[in-house]
């Protein structure tokens, strides 16, 4: 059985719509940060999944060839036709917040892009071969940022709790397969994100305990960003977005 | 011709790419290359960057392959335009510049010029291991091996900021990957 091209195009494209989801909420802090040194990595950070959008968007075009680029998946859809996983348009917050959401991601990006490196599809597996290595990176920081805010300070040890159990329901959404990610992944193209599950939790939950955190409890779960039923946020945060090629469509500068 | 696969200390895609220089006959062009700085980093040319993979001729047409550092490196555009520019320069004003992916880019095809050229320009060079092993880092200036880093990312994507205890001097370590 083959997969159709317009099937991978629509998989890249969710991995696109995650990766500049969450790359520009992480540059919404340039000039923000608590401080010079954290401004910089947070901005670093969005940088690489801004590049890592381009990668996913830039091999959808190809495959749509049908006058497509990048941008036009950027800036010309509207909130419904988005289909990232919803923890990555969630509001800042406060760093507490952007830090727990980024270990998060990370850990499980991690995992995925690492999955994906074994893809059939050479350019999928290529882009992951690249994002890999900045997970890991990623990754180093944020976790040092779970310890050092959750076994901190009272202020920030409540803190980082409260972004752990206001987040902790965004979570499952990570590891559902729909019909289309189970056809990619039972070919061999797309990753089989429900067998990331148990060792995502695993790790987790070893990190929340050395930060002296609690595991949350609740069973509560938020899904429908792959269909592109999204949280309020997502749509003001592509107003401000799309606001300049909305206003003034292809230009460039 | 030595086997990549006996003598370890060279990544394979890296002595391909020596290769790929060797036996090409447009020697005068990857020469002229050589000019091409990193827009971050003028002391390093692409080439020794091991961003500068191939260059070939379709016709009168130059195209030159170049894999880019980080995914979101903005100074990937610089070079590819400066790449451009110094072809037109040369009378090449018909030319292309392709980015490819994989394999991807590894601090371990940097040479050892290339690492020394880093650390006199003052940044604290990857190693040689490619990010499979912590690199021991040590001051550009005073080579003290007494540093702490300050933060996992400092002017660019590619860079993580230090100090040297013992002299004072804050300086970027190029990460190894």
């Amino acid at each position: 059985m083959t997969v159709s091209k317009d099937t991978i195009k629509r998989y890249s494209i969710r991995l696109g719509d995650d990766a500049v989801v969450l790359g520009h909420r992480l540059s919404e802090w340039c000039s923000s940060g608590p401080f010079l040194e954290e401004d910089l990595a947070l901005t670093n950070v969005a940088l690489d999944f801004i590049g890592r959008a381009r990668m996913f968007y830039g091999y959808a075009a190809e495959l749509a060839d049908d006058g497509s680029t990048e941008d036009t998946y950027a800036y010309t859809r509207d909130n419904r036709e988005f289909t990232n996983l919803l923890i990555h348009e969630l509001k800042n917050g406060d760093f507490a917040f952007t830090m727990a959401r980024q270990y998060f991601i990370d850990v499980y990006s991690l995992a995925y892009m690492e999955a994906l490196q074994n893809s059939s599809d050479e350019t999928l597996a290529a882009v992951a071969d690249k994002a890999v290595k900045e997970s890991r990176y990623h990754l180093r920081r944020s976790h040092d940022w779970m310890l050092r805010l959750g076994d901190g300070t009272e202020e920030s040890r409540s803190r980082m709790q409260r972004a752990v159990d206001d987040l902790w329901g965004y979570t499952p959404e990570m590891f559902e397969m729909d019909a289309l990610e189970q056809e990619l992944a039972d070919a061999g193209i797309g990753v089989d994100a429900a067998a990331l599950r148990d060792d995502w939790e695993q790790t987790v939950h070893a990190t929340l305990v050395e930060a002296t955190l609690e595991v949350p409890e609740g069973d509560w779960a938020v899904n429908g960003g792959r269909q592109g039923m999204h949280t309020e946020a997502l749509g003001h945060m592509l107003s401000d977005m799309q606001f300049v090629q909305r206003a003034y469509p292809g230009l460039q500068w | 011709m030595a086997d990549p696969a006996i003598i370890p200390a060279l990544p394979a895609e890296e002595y391909e790419r020596r290769e790929r220089r060797v036996n090409s006959s447009l020697q005068s062009l990857w020469d002229l290359l050589d000019a091409v700085k990193d827009p971050e980093i003028p002391a390093v040319s692409l080439w020794e960057m091991g961003i500068l993979q191939d260059i070939a001729m379709q016709g009168d047409r130059v195209i030159v392959t170049i894999t880019p550092t980080y995914s979101g490196c903005p100074a990937m555009t610089v070079m590819a335009e400066d790449v451009l520019q110094a072809l037109a320069d040369a009378g090449y004003a018909d030319s292309e510049v392709v980015t490819r992916l994989s394999p991807a880019w590894s601090t371990s095809w940097m040479s050892e010029e290339a690492q020394d050229k880093l650390r006199e320009y003052g940044i604290a060079p990857p190693g040689q291991g490619g990010g499979n092993e912590p690199v021991e880092v040590l001051c550009p200036r005073c080579h003290s091996d007494e540093v702490r880093r300050l933060s996992e990312f400092g002017s660019t994507a590619c860079k993580a900021l230090y100090q040297c205890s013992a002299c004072g001097e804050p300086f970027d370590h190029f990460k190894p990957i």
